[in-house]
C-alpha cells in the first residue's frame, strides 16, 4: 500500500510540474508572450514584472522563479488589470466551488441510485426510460445543455431569475453541469450492478436465506459502487472543464468565466495561473480517486 | 433395490410395452444429424456482423449518419448560397435579410419572387450578417465531422503503433513506454489542449500552405494536439490485448499442433484485437467531436468564417430570445451525430464482445 | 497459508442426532420438475422431468456433464435461480408440504436453515469485501439462536474448528482472497453446515481444488454427515467421487434422467448408452492399456431440444424409436431403472431369441 502510495503522489508531482512547464514555455513562445516586451505594456505592470521574474535572466531561470513563486501563492499579476492572480483565483473560485461540488454530489447521488433502479428493473419500463435519457444526456455536450436549460427555463417560460451575485439561482447551472455525467455514472452503476448480481457470492447470499433487499443493498451495492468511485477523479475534471462554459453561459462570474475572458483577452499571466491551478485540483483528484478505490476495495489492501 | 423416487404408475415391465419390432432397427448416421440441431458456426466477423445488423438502433443510426454525410457531400450542389456569403437580390447586398426565420424572406426577397425571380428557400434561415443559415450548418457539421473522423484515426495509427511495439517487445521498452503513457494520461488533457490552441493560434500560421489554408490555423493545431494526448488510451488497449493474446493458452495451443506464428496470428490474434479497435475507435469519434465543439464554443476552434457547429451556438446565444432556432439548429445536428456515434459504438460493442453474449 | 491435515475433529453438536426419526415422508421429495430459462434466444429447457426421493441421512449422487441440468435441480429446490429462470412444470416436496407453495419469507427461513448449498468454485462463491466472520455470523443470527455478534462469533469459531479451519478466531476477521482455495472451501461448508440443516447439497464441491484437497474435503463431508445426520445430494461430473460416497446414483443427461441405482448397479451392470459411454471414458485399472474412448459429439443443445431421446445424437447404438419417442425408465432385472431403449430391444431378442430384422 505505502509502495503505491508513493509511485502515485510522484506520478501526480510529475504532472503537475510538467503541467507548469509545458504553461510557461508555451505562453512565453507566443510573440508579445506573458513576460517579454514585445508589446508595450504600461510602466507599472512592466516595473512589478521585473522585479518578480527577474525579465533580464535567461528562460530557465525565469522558469525557477516562477515556480518558487508559485509555491509561495504567488500567481503574478494580471496583464490586463494588474490585479493579484491569486487573489482573484480565491474569490471567483469560492462561486465555482459551490456550484461545482453541488453538481457533484447531485450527479454522484442521483446516478447512482437511477443506476440501481435501471439494474434491478432490466428491461423493464424504468430501465428503458432511464436508458433512453442516459443515452441523450451523454450525447449532449454541456453547453448545448445549458442553453437549452436557459432558454427554455430562464428565458421562455421565466420559471428561473437570470443569475446575479446578489441573487444567485444555482438550480439551472447545478443541473446543466451535473446532468452529462449523471447519465454516465448511471451507466456505470447499472453495469456495474449488473456485472455483481450475476456473481457467485450473490447466490451464495441468496442460498443463505438472505432477505431480498438485503442482498441488493448490502451484499450488491458494495461491490458495484467501486467503479464508481474510481470515476471521482475524472468526474471533477468532467465538472470543472464544463464550468467553464456553463459559467460563461448563465454569465456567472466565476474562475471559468474568468479563464475564459483571460483566454479571449490574451491574459497569458492569467491563463497560466488560472491553468495551473485549476491543474492542480484535477491532478489532486485523481490521486485522491485511486487512493479511495485501494481503501475500498479490500482485495488490494494486503500488497 | 433403489428407492430413490416414487412415481404413481408402477414401473412396466419391459415387454408389456406395445412396440414396434420396426423401430427397433438402428437409426442411420443422417437420422441422428438431424436430431442434433446445432448452430451453424460462422465466422467471428460474419457472426458479429449479423449480430449487429439485427440491432434496430444500430441499423437506424446508421442509416442517420449516412443521411448526413450525403447531406454534407451533396448540400452545397443544391444550396446555392456559399457560407460566408452574405444573401444578394439580384446583385445587390440584402442587410435586412438577417436574422431570419427558416423558410421566411426578406423584404426585397419577397418583392423578387413577387416579379417572377426564383429564390432558393432558407431552410434554416438566415445568421445575423444574412448569411444562409442552413449551408452554414452544413459547412458546420463537414468540419466536426471530418475532425473527429481524422482525429480518431490519428489516434488510431498512433496508439496501436505505440501499443503493439510495446506489448510486443516486453521488458524494459514495455515498461518505459508504458511509464510515458501513465503520465501523459494523467495530465489534464483539456486543460493542455486549450493551452497549445491558444499559443498555436497566436504563433503559428498554416495559412501558406494550400490544404490548411481553408480550415484555418486552429484546425491543424487541433490535429497536433490530438495526436499528441489521446493516443494513450488506445495505446494502453492495444498493448493489454497483446499481452494478454501472447500469454493465452489457445495460442500455446496452436503452437503445439505445429501452427506457423503467422498462422497463429491471423486466425487467433488479429480478430480479437480488430474488434476491440474498432469499437474504440467508433467511441473516439464522438469523444473528438465533443471536443472540437467545446473548443469552439469557447472561441479556440475553427478560424471564421469558417463555420463549426460549436461556434454556431455560441454565435447563437447572443440572439437567444428573439431567434431561437440559431441555437437548435446546430445543436441538434451535434446531438444526432454524437448519439449515432454512441449507438453504432455501443451495438458494435455488443455485437463483437464475446463475453457480453447473452 | 499451508493446508492443515485434518486432525481429529471435536465436532461440538448443537442438538446431537444420532439417527434422524424417519417418517413417513421421504426428506425431500422431487417430483417430474421442469425448470427452463427465457432467454431472447428462446426457452432454454434446462430440466426436463427429474424425479427423485431424497431420504433422511441418505446420500444422494447426481452426475452429469456440463449442461446436464444437474445444478439448475437444485437450484431450483432453492429456488435461487436467476431472474429469467422458472419452474414450468412438477412439484418438490420437503417433508411433504410443497416449497413451491412457499412464499418469499418462507423460503428464505428455508435456505440456509433447512436445506444449504456448497458451490462449485469457492474462490468467487464468497463476498470479497466482507470478512469470513461476517459472512458466517450472518448466517448464524439469521437462523439459529446465536443471534447476537458475540454468541455467532464463538459459533463461527466452533464450527471452523469442525471443519478443520485452522486458528479460526484470526481466519474470522481475514477476508476471503487472504485464505486459499480449500480452506475456503471449508469455510463454505462451515458456513452451509451452521444452522445443522436437513439437507445439504453439494454442488461439484471439489472440482476446482487440487487433488490432494479433494480427497480431504471428500472425508471432512463424509465424517460430518455421519456426525450430523443430514441428507445430502452429491452432485459431481466425477464417477471416482460418486462410487465411494453414494448411496444412490442417478445420471443425468439433457436435464432427464438416464439411469438410477446404487453404485454397484451403475457401475457394474450400466445399462443406458450414456452411461456405458461414461464408464468407458474414464481410465481404471481394467483398461490401463486401452485408448480412451471419449462419447463423440458435444452436449445438447437446450434450446432445441429434439424429439426423442436426447443423447440420440451422440449414441453409437441408437435405434429408430430413440428419435421419436422419449424412453421411458424401465427397471432392469436387478431392480435399478433406465430410460433406453436399447434394453426393451435386448429384452425382447433374449425372449425370441432372434434378430429383429
Amino acid at each position: 500500500m505505502a509502495k503505491y502510495l508513493i509511485k502515485r503522489v510522484a506520478l501526480a508531482l510529475v504532472s503537475l510540474f510538467l503541467v507548469c512547464f509545458i504553461t510557461f514555455f508555451t505562453m512565453n513562445a507566443i510573440p508579445g508572450g506573458p513576460f517579454n516586451g514585445e508589446k508595450a505594456k504600461s510602466a507599472a505592470v512592466m516595473q512589478v514584472l521585473n522585479e518578480r521574474y527577474g525579465l533580464d535572466k535567461p528562460v530557465g531561470e525565469q522558469f525557477f522563479n516562477y515556480l518558487k513563486n508559485i509555491l509561495h501563492g504567488d500567481f503574478g499579476v494580471s496583464l490586463k488589470t494588474g490585479r493579484d492572480i491569486a487573489t482573484t483565483i480565491g474569490e471567483s473560485f469560492k462561486v465555482s466551488a459551490k456550484i461545482g461540488l453541488l453538481a457533484i454530489l447531485v450527479a454522484l447521488i442521483f446516478g447512482i441510485i437511477l443506476g440501481a433502479i435501471a439494474a434491478l428493473n432490466r428491461n423493464k419500463w424504468p430501465d428503458r426510460v432511464i436508458i433512453f435519457f442516459v443515452t441523450l444526456f451523454t450525447a449532449m455536450p454541456s453547453f448545448v445543455m445549458a442553453s437549452f436549460l436557459l432558454l427554455i427555463f430562464c428565458i421562455q417560460l421565466e420559471w428561473v431569475p437570470v443569475w446575479s451575485t446578489n441573487n444567485p439561482s444555482y438550480v439551472l447551472p447545478v443541473l446543466a453541469l451535473s446532468l452529462s455525467p449523471m447519465a454516465y455514472i448511471t451507466r456505470l452503476t447499472k453495469t456495474s450492478m449488473l456485472d455483481v448480481l450475476g456473481q457467485d457470492y450473490i447466490r451464495t447470499a441468496r442460498a443463505k436465506g438472505v432477505a431480498h433487499w438485503k442482498v441488493i443493498f448490502v451484499h450488491a451495492l458494495r461491490n458495484s459502487l467501486i467503479p464508481v468511485i474510481t470515476y471521482v477523479g475524472p468526474l471533477t475534471a468532467s465538472i470543472l472543464t464544463g464550468s467553464l462554459v456553463i459559467e460563461k453561459i448563465f454569465t456567472i462570474g466565476g474562475l471559468g468565466s474568468k479563464f475564459v475572458d483571460s483566454i479571449t483577452n490574451r491574459d497569458y499571466t492569467m491563463i497560466m495561473g488560472t491553468t495551473i491551478f485549476l491543474a492542480f485540483i484535477m491532478i489532486l483528484m485523481n490521486l485522491v480517486s485511486d487512493i479511495l478505490y485501494k481503501i475500498v476495495d479490500p482485495r488490494i489492501k494486503l500488497d | 433395490m433403489a428407492k430413490n423416487f416414487d412415481i404413481p404408475t408402477p414401473k412396466k415391465r419391459l415387454l408389456s410395452l406395445q412396440m414396434d419390432p420396426k423401430k427397433f432397427e438402428p437409426a442411420t448416421d443422417a437420422e441422428k444429424r438431424q436430431q442434433d440441431v446445432m448452430a451453424e458456426s460462422t465466422t467471428f466477423f460474419r457472426d458479429g456482423m449479423r449480430r449487429l445488423m439485427q440491432n434496430p438502433l444500430a441499423v437506424m443510426s446508421m442509416v442517420i449518419l449516412l443521411l448526413v454525410i450525403l447531406m454534407m457531400i451533396f448540400a452545397p450542389l443544391f444550396v446555392p448560397y456559399g457560407y460566408e456569403e452574405m444573401i444578394t437580390v439580384n446583385g445587390v447586398r440584402d442587410p435586412a435579410a438577417a436574422n431570419l426565420a427558416p423558410f421566411h424572406y426578406s423584404a426585397l426577397e419577397q418583392q423578387y419572387i413577387d416579379q417572377g425571380g426564383k429564390i432558393f428557400p432558407h431552410i434554416m434561415g438566415t445568421d445575423e450578417l444574412s448569411r444562409d443559415y442552413f449551408i452554414r450548418v452544413v459547412y458546420g457539421t463537414r468540419v466536426s465531422f471530418l475532425v473527429g473522423v481524422f482525429a480518431s484515426l490519428m489516434v488510431l495509427i498512433i496508439g496501436v503503433l505505440y501499443g503493439a511495439v510495446s506489448g510486443y517487445a516486453g521488458g524494459r521498452v514495455d515498461l518505459w513506454m508504458m511509464r510515458i503513457v501513465d503520465i501523459i494520461y494523467s495530465l489534464p488533457d483539456l486543460l493542455i489542449i486549450i493551452l497549445l490552441a491558444v499559443v498555436f493560434k497566436e504563433s503559428l500560421d498554416f495559412s501558406q500552405i494550400p490544404i490548411f489554408a481553408n480550415l484555418g490555423t486552429n484546425m491543424v493545431s487541433m490535429f497536433i494536439v490530438f495526436g499528441l494526448l489521446y493516443w494513450v488510451g488506445m495505446a494502453r488497449l492495444v498493448r493489454g490485448q497483446i499481452l494478454t493474446i501472447k500469454e493465452n493458452e489457445y495460442v500455446l495451443a496452436a503452437k503445439s499442433i505445429g501452427a506457423s506464428a503467422k498462422r497463429i496470428i491471423q486466425k487467433h490474434i488479429i480478430p480479437n484485437i480488430v474488434s476491440v479497435i474498432i469499437i474504440m475507435t467508433a467511441q473516439e469519434i464522438p469523444a473528438a467531436i465533443f471536443t472540437e465543439s467545446y473548443l469552439s464554443f469557447i472561441g479556440l476552434g475553427v478560424a471564421l468564417p469558417m463555420p463549426s457547429l460549436g461556434s454556431l451556438a455560441n454565435a447563437a446565444r447572443s440572439g437567444m430570445q428573439s431567434y431561437p432556432w440559431k441555437l437548435v439548429f446546430p445543436s441538434v445536428m451535434i446531438i444526432l451525430i454524437v448519439l449515432a456515434f454512441n449507438l453504432i459504438g455501443d451495438a458494435l460493442r455488443d455485437a463483437f464482445d464475446p463475453k457480453l453474449r447473452k | 497459508m499451508s493446508e492443515q491435515k485434518i486432525r481429529k475433529i471435536n465436532v461440538r453438536v448443537a442438538n446431537p442426532k444420532p439417527h434422524r426419526a424417519s417418517s413417513d415422508h421421504p426428506v425431500l421429495s422431487v417430483e417430474n420438475l421442469h425448470t427452463s430459462f427465457i432467454t431472447d434466444s428462446g426457452e432454454v429447457k434446462a430440466v426436463n422431468g427429474v424425479s427423485f426421493n431424497l431420504d433422511a441421512g441418505k446420500i444422494l449422487g447426481v452426475v452429469g456433464e456440463s449442461g446436464s441440468g444437474k445444478s439448475v435441480t437444485a437450484y431450483s429446490i432453492l429456488q435461487i435461480l436467476d431472474q429469467n429462470g422458472r419452474i414450468v412444470d412438477g412439484d418438490i416436496k420437503f417433508k411433504g408440504k410443497s416449497l413451491l407453495e412457499y412464499g418469499p419469507k418462507e423460503m428464505d427461513a428455508f435456505r440456509g436453515n433447512n436445506c444449504s448449498i456448497i458451490f462449485q468454485d469457492p474462490m468467487t462463491s464468497l463476498n470479497p469485501v466482507f470478512t469470513v466472520g461476517y459472512q458466517m455470523n450472518e448466517a448464524l443470527k439469521l437462523h439459529t439462536k446465536y443471534n447476537t455478534t458475540k454468541l455467532a462469533t464463538e459459533r463461527s469459531i466452533q464450527l471452523l474448528e469442525m471443519v478443520g479451519v485452522n486458528e479460526p478466531e484470526k481466519r474470522l476477521k481475514q477476508y476471503p482472497f487472504e485464505l486459499s482455495g480449500g480452506m475456503r472451501q471449508r469455510v463454505m461448508i462451515a458456513m452451509a453446515l451452521a444452522c445443522e440443516p436437513d439437507i445439504l447439497i453439494a454442488d461439484e464441491p471439489t472440482t476446482a481444488l487440487d487433488v490432494t484437497i479433494q480427497a480431504q474435503i471428500l472425508e471432512l463431508m463424509k465424517d460430518l454427515q455421519k456426525k450430523l445426520g443430514m441428507a445430502i445430494i452429491l452432485i459431481t461430473h466425477d464417477l471416482g467421487v460418486i462410487a465411494s460416497m453414494c448411496d444412490e446414483i442417478i445420471v443425468m443427461y439433457g436435464g432427464r434422467v438416464c439411469e438410477r441405482g446404487t453404485a454397484e448397479d451403475i457401475f457394474y451392470r450400466p445399462a443406458h448408452e450414456y452411461t456405458k459411454g461414461l464408464l468407458k471414458s474414464i481410465p481404471n485399472t481394467d483398461n490401463m492399456k486401452e485408448r480412451l474412448v471419449p462419447i463423440a459429439g458435444t452436449p445438447i443443445n437446450l434450446l432445441n431440444m429434439p424429439k426423442g431421446c436426447a443423447f440420440c445424437p451422440r449414441c453409437e447404438n441408437a435405434l429408430k424409436i430413440c428419435l421419436e419417442e422419449v424412453p421411458e425408465e424401465l427397471m432392469m432385472p436387478d431392480g435399478h431403472f433406465a430410460a433406453c431403449w436399447m434394453n426393451l430391444k435386448n429384452e425382447y431378442e433374449k425372449e425370441h431369441g432372434k434378430e429383429v430384422s
